[in-house]
């Protein structure tokens, strides 16, 4: 499909999302799917109309000197000191009385992302390297974040360790999550879908795969994914892979054997034995999963020594949570789980087509 | 023409070619204990241009690597390692110290018919700061590993393994040779003016040369003070950048930018000083609106200090605080644009000569244009929410600093090339390097125009399908740049073996440098040289491709008389 040379690499592409741009991208932009859209856009628009007549003067000015006072024989220019205060005083007032209007419009158009109105959904986001993590008012937990169409959704965000921003371009919708900071942001979706969430301030090794999904339901569709999520599952492996997906441990550690993301696999990993760094041997047993979650850096093994930036999950996870996820790490001994293990098969909410 | 041809014939411009100042004296030590201020700048250019073809390597690198949305051959901590390096390379070893340290070394004493800077000692210590800077800088980089991208942000650069202590300390070293190099300037325009020479007849090269020695000056220390403390958080844990120990990572983004917004016109303002040198001496015309030039230069010096904030509109900072830096940031467009209708201006009447280095100062107007233009987008706030942070940016500042910068550098060198080394390089395929360089460049960024506004963020190592083609296109550019500085670099090359050997005034150019011989001799003027407009081109006439320009000394009264 490329024009571009090296055709044999585009074979390898093998992330499962699709190369198409999402249903409403223009050639400019991704869908106008929140209320901040249509302003962004079009002020976007008018500055590069403004733009394109400038450059336009410019650029024809340029050629067309170019051609006509070029060099030679013949042709003798002028070479004394011209100028013209008249003129230098308009090309400095029009570009002035232009930025200030571009200026009011950009102002206009941020005062309103500021602004939340009165009543929103708020939803707790933290953002960890490199996993988000979304709470929602009656508790339910999730790594994409899901909110109804045409209501307003205010998001209250922390980070837990370096700088993220939470970017949904289909929102037009930005902000930094600072640690020690609460920040905010809020968007009104006006169409239902799912669209790329991305972090937009670099964090470190995985930060390019810091991404997630925003799904807008519909209002009924919302409230009823917002109830099955509330309940976290009965089985106790079942729960581990619920925390697995949720506390951020998905974002470091795989599910297939072998596959190294920044720390080690969870598969095939119970109850063998592995060298540590600093010389001896441990075996992984329930005391070394549950020490390495509370104290990470205690320790590592042998050839993650230089990649360990976990950090500690004391007061984050309870007792029980640990022995789910323990008992789900149990689970993975010999290898892999089928679909229907993992419970993909459930019937869960989906998005709305 | 005709009516000049009756005046003297006899050469103006002092002969000394024996005391050229490359071969006046010979042997390692003669040039690495040097004190001649255009030994120095030769070095800096090697040193400069060594760094930028390091850099450039990992530029093609990073876009090699993007030519597949998942992994080719770099892990993501690898791509984000090489990013780091050549961003930190390619801002504080080639970008700050390219022009004023490697052009401006060499031009502003000739310029001011001066024999040295004010303290060519100084001079010679801040060449070596810059290599220990350098050394210590790339050593710690390439030793494990730095991947905090050249802003440093905490707190990552807190918690993270890299070297972050010893980059910074290299950072801190190669400051000192920036500020020494801006003091050093400030002083020798300030007191080293010849007779006649005010400041409204000093070329406008010495005008921008002296704005970014302003900038230099107040604004380097406060990257020396942020970095100590970046230093010192990371060590002692003080509590400043840091959530962990109280700090607050915003703060750490308000003294970085301080000095770095302002570093941005360090790179900036000589790149326009040289674009107004070529554009007059190739139009053969006196340069339109030369006050306004000369003020735009210092009100960009100014309102640079003031607009650091744009690089955080979305990190949280007050509403107030964001809406009056969006009001500064637009203020610093207008002598930009100011700038560039004189240029054009200029042209106007004038004789043109599409030359190499004309051709890199015409790519200059049309490629800063759009790198200023694209500003207006990300001033708007409402409309930097979304384009914050993503390849938009990416493109913009390229357009700036490689469109901008990187080109009127490249146009410099190959005006003041025949100045330097004494010869003459072949023009066409000046020309073809140029082209090269003008469509690669275009072919590079402005995908990355579209994809920002699509919403790709940046410093991403991997990135989703849909962007694909975009980012093949840009790598394809890329390659095409790589290659016209490829051909540039063996064009300046052939000549220093094979060029015809350049006159003392080969374009036609009437600022004093063009009165001594090429190369200049040890001590550039015998005699201190006459002070005209510089950029009043009646007295100049043309000989033939040998003799260059001549200076024919108006009316009735010459200088010297002819030896017969």
């Amino acid at each position: 499909m490329s024009l571009y040379g090296l055709p044999l690499l585009l074979a390898q592409g093998s992330t499962a999302r699709s190369s198409e741009r999402a249903a409403g991208s223009s050639f400019w932009f991704p869908p106008q799917a929140s209320t901040f859209a249509k302003d962004v856009d079009s002020l976007y628009m008018y500055i590069g109309y403004i733009s394109a007549v400038f450059f336009v003067l410019i650029v024809v000015a340029m050629v067309w000197f170019s051609i006509k006072y070029r060099r030679r024989s013949g042709y003798e220019g002028d070479s004394t000191a011209l100028h013209n205060n008249a003129l230098e005083i308009v090309w400095t007032v029009i570009p002035t009385i232009i930025v200030v209007w571009i200026f009011a419009e950009g102002v206009k158009g941020y005062m309103d992302m500021m602004t939340p109105p009165a009543s929103t959904i708020d939803v707790n986001v933290t953002a960890r390297k490199w996993a988000w993590s979304f709470q929602y008012p009656n508790g339910a937990i999730s790594t994409e974040l899901h909110v109804p169409v045409n209501k307003a959704s205010r998001m209250r965000m922390r980070s837990e360790d370096a700088l993220h921003a939470f970017y949904v371009p289909a929102f037009r919708c930005k902000t930094d999550v600072v640690p020690g900071r609460v920040t905010y942001a809020w968007f009104e979706p006006i169409l239902e879908g799912t669209f790329d969430l991305f972090c937009a301030e670099y964090c470190g090794d995985e930060h390019s795969n810091m991404i997630t999904t925003v799904t807008v339901h519909s209002d009924e569709d919302y409230e009823k994914w917002l109830k099955e999520a509330a309940k976290p599952p009965t089985d106790i492996e079942a729960h581990g892979l619920w925390l697995y997906e949720r506390m951020g441990c998905k974002s470091c550690h795989s599910i297939e054997p072998g596959k190294k993301i920044v720390g080690p696999s969870f598969a095939e990993t119970f109850g063998t034995e592995q060298k540590i760094f600093g010389g001896t041997a441990i075996k992984v047993d329930a005391g070394y999963i549950r020490e390495s979650i509370l104290e990470p850096q205690k320790k590592i093994r042998d050839t993650f020594q230089g990649a360990s930036q976990m950090p500690s999950y004391q007061g984050k996870l309870k007792d029980d949570e640990i022995l789910a996820l323990t008992a789900f790490i149990e689970a993975l001994k010999d290898g892999k789980l089928t679909d229907d293990e993992l419970g993909k098969n459930d019937d869960k909410p989906t998005a709305p087509k | 023409m005709s009516a000049v041809a009756t005046k003297p014939t006899h050469s103006h411009y002092e002969s000394n070619e024996a005391d050229n100042f490359l071969i006046s004296s010979k042997g390692f030590l003669s040039w690495a204990l040097t004190l001649d201020h255009k030994r120095i700048g030769l070095m800096y250019l090697i040193g400069v241009m060594s760094a930028f073809f390091l850099a450039g390597i990992l530029a093609l690198v990073l876009r090699t690597e993007l030519m597949t949305p998942d992994q080719w051959f770099l892990t993501t901590q690898q791509y984000n390692q090489v990013f780091t390096l050549h961003g930190a390379i390619m801002v504080f070893l080639f970008i700050i110290p390219s022009v004023p340290a490697a052009l401006g070394n060499f031009l502003v004493p000739v310029m001011l018919g001066a024999k040295d800077v004010a303290f060519p000692r100084l001079n010679l210590g801040s060449f070596y700061l810059w290599v220990g800077g350098a050394i210590f800088f790339m050593a710690a980089m390439l030793y494990t590993g730095l991947d905090t991208g050249w802003t440093f942000y905490t707190p990552y650069s807190t918690q993270t393994r890299g070297p972050v202590v010893a980059a910074t300390m290299g950072v801190f070293i190669l400051g000192f040779s920036s500020i020494f190099t801006g003091l050093n300037f400030i002083v020798t325009i300030n007191t080293m003016r010849p007779p006649g020479m005010s400041w409204f007849k000093m070329p406008l090269f010495l005008w921008a040369t002296y704005a970014t020695a302003i900038i230099q000056v107040l604004a380097t220390p406060v990257l020396g003070i942020t970095v100590l403390l970046l230093a010192a958080e990371r060590v002692f844990h003080i509590g400043i950048f840091d959530p962990q120990f109280n700090g607050d990572p915003v703060v750490f983004q308000h003294f970085f930018w301080f000095y770095s917004h302002p570093a941005v016109y360090i790179m900036i303002l000589p790149g326009m000083g040289i674009i107004s040198e070529l554009m007059s001496v190739h139009c053969h015309k006196s340069i339109f609106g030369y006050r306004f030039i000369a003020y735009s230069s210092i009100a960009i010096a100014l309102f640079g200090f003031l607009v650091w904030g744009h690089h955080m509109f979305t990190s949280g900072m007050a509403e107030v605080t964001t809406i009056v830096f969006s009001a500064l940031t637009f203020t610093v467009s207008i002598p930009s644009a100011i700038k560039v209708f004189n240029w054009l201006a200029t042209m106007y009447k004038g004789t043109v000569q599409l030359n190499t280095p004309m051709c890199y100062a015409l790519s200059f107007i049309f490629l800063f244009t759009i790198g200023g233009l694209t500003g207006l987008w990300l001033g708007a706030l409402s409309v930097d929410r979304h384009l914050h942070d993503t390849y938009f940016v990416v493109a913009h500042f390229h357009y700036v600093m490689v469109g901008g910068t990187l080109v009127g550098f490249l146009g410099g060198i190959f005006h003041w090339w025949p100045k330097m080394t004494g010869k003459m390089f072949n023009d066409f395929w000046g020309l073809v390097s140029c082209g090269f360089v003008f469509v690669g460049f275009n072919l590079t960024f402005l995908p990355q125009f579209v994809m920002g506004s699509r919403g790709m963020p940046r410093r991403y190592a991997r990135y989703l399908p849909e962007f694909q083609e975009m980012h093949q296109m840009s790598t394809v550019g890329a390659y095409l740049l790589g290659l016209g500085l490829f051909v540039a670099l063996g064009v300046l090359l052939h000549s220093l073996r094979r060029g015809k050997k350049a006159p003392p005034n080969p374009w036609g150019g009437a600022t004093l440098e063009w009165q001594c011989s090429s190369p200049p001799p040890y001590y550039n003027f015998q005699t201190s040289p006459t002070v005209n407009e510089p950029y009043d081109y009646t007295p100049l006439v043309y000989r033939d491709a040998e003799r260059g320009w001549d200076y024919v000394q108006p009316e009735s009264a010459p200088k010297h008389v002819p030896h017969s």
